[in-house]
């Protein structure tokens, strides 16, 4: 099965506090440490488990600038054969309908039994699976938590739904998935892992090597600002040292019949 | 533009989006008349559609055997098929229409809003919309034309039901309009969650634990804590996904809806998709070292600290306390 896996950079929120610049019109980007997308990674990480079942290759691919090489290197480090990099300063403002036109001319120019996406990423719209299935006209399942080979040309996959409950289906070949967190473990990946990729080839492909143009990436969806809403008072906030803090809750806690 | 709204359904009632789709889509269009699409089959369907005649002031009814589960990839078509050119239309943003919205987009050609929350403004053909990021850390504003159709998937909850509305709709029944109804993608079956040891939707105490755990084996502090309350473990999402506790344990959207008393979140942010698991008002502390994690505009009590310090003195005091 040849397998593309659609990848992505991001802050790493586990690593960092999503602030506001000093501006209040963007998040504060200093510091900010970046890693691959939580949800992709558990897309790569089934990829390869497919591939180690029936045979065939991953390839892990990423709209991104010089420094998303890194992710690339970090998810063939954990057993994607391939890693390609679509880079263009034209790029930079796409939103994700640009994303989804560039991974289509890209996928376009391989052939692939099965694409992958995470579900979402840090901008929380879940959209770029979607739109790329329904741009190449291939069947489509989101938030999959199960892949099973059944048959030559299609998988059985669960989605989860609400409540917990699994929507099982099944899916003809070639298609497009949207991986959801838990679907597996993905495996630890060492330094060893990733110097063993450092000087592995990571062709670059620019948008006109995708024969696609400013227009087909242009944004039409424009995020204006960022800002922190006004929550009204939120939480009472139980301060001082621990020992005052702890029997405030306590009584509190008592209050409410939260202790037995 | 003309607006419409998909509403989903299921065992002969709509679901609870269905009226905040028609009052997002009111401050869409304000006084505008909004039509609803309802898909399905059987009598369950007629049901639906007579249920919403009061919320919007036109129901399209399609009913079609195929159409008795929704499969995204047939609504799609569906859709794609019924809306006239540059419509708009509103999906609840839940498993469904995240599975529907994207696509739904790029086959009317039009412009795809994921997970608003709010209408800031409407000039002219420019709609200004808030969304959330980084997992509801931060807000922004989005803007888009809607010359060429738009479909906006609405977070359930964000607005609220107008439930005196009255806009006595009449049911239109397009069910020979639904076009091709071939598709790649089969339904199968649902299979429901299997029931843990503990059923925390009928505890009056949680204590509920997130990523700020950060290892399995410091679970044994949440383990003791509850039992010096007397209260019960359950989770948030990436401790499920980690393993380290049963799917029965977790609370959130995409697990058990609970109904406690009282809650106390330990290391967990306060994602959408969490809260929307908790429901009956309880008393919740939430207790994160992060002071900008979102739970704490939603929590009564919020102390900034880290829960693997912090727990095992509160457990301590509280088996003092008891003894």
């Amino acid at each position: 099965m040849e397998i593309l896996v659609c990848v992505t950079r991001v802050p790493d929120t586990a690593e960092n506090e999503i602030e506001l610049n000093s501006a209040g019109n963007d998040i504060e980007r200093d510091d900010l440490v970046y890693s691959v997308n939580e949800w992709d990674n558990y897309a790569v990480e089934e990829a390869i488990q497919i591939r180690d079942r029936v045979g065939g290759s991953v390839t892990v691919i990423t709209v991104g600038d010089d420094e998303s090489d890194e992710i690339l290197r970090r998810e063939m480090a954990m057993g994607a054969d391939k890693g390609i990099l679509l880079s263009d300063d034209a790029f930079e403002k796409a939103d994700g309908q640009g994303i989804a036109a560039i991974l289509k001319a890209a996928a376009a120019q391989g052939s692939y039994d099965l694409i992958l996406t995470g579900a979402q990423s840090e901008g929380g719209a879940g959209e770029v699976g979607g739109m790329l299935a329904a741009m190449l006209d291939l069947p489509y399942a989101s938030l999959v938590v199960s892949i099973e080979e059944s048959g030559d040309n299609s998988v059985k996959v669960g989605r989860e739904i609400e409540g917990g409950t699994i929507e099982m289906n099944e899916i003809s070949l070639p298609c497009v998935l949207s991986i959801q967190t838990g679907i597996n473990e993905p495996r630890y990946v060492g330094i060893r892992g990733i110097r063993k990729v450092a000087n592995v080839d990571i062709p670059v492909q620019s948008i006109s090597e995708l024969g696609i143009t400013d227009s087909d990436v242009s944004s039409s969806v424009k995020r204006l600002d960022y800002f922190v809403p006004d929550m009204g008072e939120g939480a009472e906030m139980l301060e001082g040292d621990d020992e005052e803090i702890i029997d405030k809750l306590i009584e509190m806690l008592k209050a409410k019949g939260g202790i037995k | 533009m003309k607006l419409f709204a998909y509403i989903t359904h299921r065992d002969g009632t709509a679901d609870d989006s269905a009226q905040e789709l028609a009052a997002a889509a009111a401050q869409i269009a304000p006084g505008e008349a909004v039509t609803a699409i309802v898909t399905g089959s059987g009598e369950d369907l007629q049901t639906v559609c007579d249920q919403i005649t009061s919320s919007f002031s036109e129901v399209i009814k399609v009913d079609s055997s195929e159409l008795g589960y929704p499969n995204g990839e047939l609504i799609r078509k569906v859709l794609t098929n019924l809306l006239p050119e540059n419509a708009g239309i509103l999906i609840a943003h839940n498993t469904f229409g995240m599975d529907l919205g994207p696509g739904l987009s790029i086959k009317l050609g039009s412009v795809f809003l994921a997970d608003v929350v709010g209408i800031d403004k409407i000039d002219g053909d420019q709609l200004t919309v808030v969304r959330q990021e980084f997992g509801g850390q931060v807000s922004t504003h989005v803007q888009c034309s809607l010359a060429a159709g738009a479909v906006i998937n609405i977070r359930p909850g964000s607005f609220a039901a107008d439930e005196n509305a009255e806009a006595g709709g009449s049911v239109t029944d397009r069910s020979g309009d639904t076009g091709d109804l071939t598709s790649g993608r089969k339904f199968l079956e649902l299979v429901e969650a299997e029931v843990g040891d503990v059923d925390i939707t009928k505890e009056d105490v949680l204590i509920a634990v997130g990523r700020g755990i950060e290892d399995e084996d410091n679970l044994e502090i949440v383990e003791e804590l509850a039992e010096a309350m007397g209260a019960a473990v359950a989770c948030s999402r990436p401790v499920v996904d980690a393993k380290w506790l049963e799917k029965s344990r977790q609370v959130g959207t995409s697990g058990l809806t609970v109904k406690p008393k009282v809650y106390l979140a330990c290391g967990i942010s306060g994602s959408f998709q969490h809260m929307g698991g908790i429901k009956g008002n309880p008393f919740v502390v939430a207790i994160n070292k992060n002071p900008k994690a979102p739970i704490f505009q939603v929590a009564d009590v919020g102390i900034v600290t880290d829960i693997l310090d912090f727990l095992p003195e509160l457990t301590e005091k509280i088996e003092e306390i008891s003894s």
